[in-house]
């Protein structure tokens, strides 16, 4: 668990890169990552997920049916710079496979580190969407990542 | 010419006859010779397969992977219930406790097996360990990866969970699991090659009903299958961008 953790609820207006926005409790509490598991997630081409496996449910907060349909920004937190994102999303634009570390918000307002890997998903030869496939990252590379992030945002 | 039925070198050695048994079964089935080919090691079968040499193949999902994505090889069906996944073991009476405790300079017993070694060292990461601080002894089964870690030869093990599991007991109470993977979407599959084309459909159909045919109960059980579920095109691609995104 990181030393700022206050478990103390805060109220936080995120807003999206396109233009929607939402006020979000923030609970600065980290929820750790599951021993063994993969969170598995799909989305089209525009990031709306399209499947979601059941550790990403449990992990996330969400049911199955608030999470098919909706954007992926749904687990963005206020501490995650939005450069990280841009970077995501021109590689995986270029068809390359994106890696990087990522704090993500669950529902509760609570959050967990992952280290997350997307592909673009080609089916004969045209982009159908992207996967991304999470694992358990090391407490170095969650402190190392906290520090860098905190120096982007 | 006869059609070659090949087994990925992974399965476990109590179901051999098995496949010979399953085999015969698949020579009735198609109406054609099938000759089984086994190979002790993943290279040689990898070659042949370049070659083109087989045509039935129950593949582990690295292997699927190249198989339809490289050689235009098509999943027909999957075994139910037979999820790959890996375990991490440490002696039992290593103080160690979880993945965490784990240290650099670590010396790990694995196999060749693709999918649970990429999966162990995934399972590694979380400790900050990776190739460049971890010393690898690779055998040839897991009876040997047991024998390594408990002679001291090694520090921690990877499993394919079902071979830890078909290990004695005596040798299991010697070990611990740190931890076991539960991905559960990644398998083994049958993929068929370009010149299984026209039994494709009639083979899957019969491989679906092997387990309500009073011919084909007995066989499964030999191979220790519970029965074959079948692969949808799509499916099968989701599993690979699976791995895909596990390998480097
Ligand atoms: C397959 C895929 C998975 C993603 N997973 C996450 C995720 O777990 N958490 C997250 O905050 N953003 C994730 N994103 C990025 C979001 O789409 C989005 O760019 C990000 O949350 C920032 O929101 P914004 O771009 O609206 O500012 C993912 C994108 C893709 C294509």
């Amino acid at each position: 668990m990181s030393e700022q953790d206050t478990a103390a609820a805060r109220e936080v207006l995120i807003k999206y890169f396109d233009g929607t926005e939402r006020l979000a409790s923030i609970v600065d509490q980290e929820v750790p990552y599951p021993d063994g598991k993969l969170i598995v997630s799909r989305t089209d081409p525009q990031g709306i997920i399209t499947h979601a496996n059941r550790a990403f449910i449990e992990m996330s907060g969400y049911t199955r049916e608030e999470l098919i349909g909706t954007n992926h920004y749904i687990l963005r937190h206020p501490d995650m710079p939005a450069v990280a994102f841009k970077d995501l999303w021109d590689t995986v634009a270029q068809g390359k496979k994106w890696q990087g570390y990522v704090k993500n918000l669950r529902k509760d307002g609570a959050y967990y580190w992952v280290k997350a890997t997307v592909i673009p998903n080609i089916r004969n030869g045209q982009l159908v969407g992207y996967t991304s496939v999470r694992r358990k990252p090391s407490r170095s590379k969650i402190n190392e990542s906290e520090a860098l992030y905190a120096t982007l945002r | 010419m006869a059609l070659n039925l090949s087994v990925s070198p992974d399965f476990p050695p109590t179901h051999l006859s098995g496949w010979f048994i399953f085999n015969t079964w698949l020579q009735r089935q198609l109406g054609e010779g099938v000759h089984l080919e086994l190979y002790d090691s993943f290279e040689q079968q990898r070659e042949d397969i370049r070659a083109g040499k087989l045509d039935l193949i129950y593949a582990n999902p690295y292997d699927a992977s190249m198989l339809v994505r490289e050689l235009g090889f098509k999943v027909l069906v999957r075994p139910r219930n037979r999820a790959d996944e890996t375990v991490i073991a440490v002696r039992a009476d290593d103080e160690v406790t979880c993945v965490e405790d784990l240290a650099p300079g670590l010396k790990v017993a694995t196999t060749a097996d693709p999918d649970v070694h990429i999966m162990g060292m995934i399972m590694l990461e979380s400790a900050d360990l990776d190739a460049t601080n971890v010393s690898f002894k690779e055998l040839d089964s897991y009876v040997l990866v047991a024998k390594a870690l408990l002679n001291r030869d090694a520090d921690a093990g990877f499993f394919l969970k079902a071979g830890f599991e078909e290990l004695s007991e005596l040798v299991r109470s010697k070990m611990k699991p740190l931890v076991s993977s539960q991905i559960s979407v990644v398998h083994h599959t049958l993929v068929a090659g370009p010149r299984m084309q026209a039994h494709m459909d009639t083979l899957t159909d019969r491989l679906v009903n092997m387990e309500h045919d009073p011919k084909g109960i007995p066989v499964l059980k030999s191979m220790g299958l519970d029965g074959w579920d079948v692969m949808e095109e799509e499916q099968t691609e989701f599993m690979i961008d699976l791995i895909d995104t596990l390998v480097d």
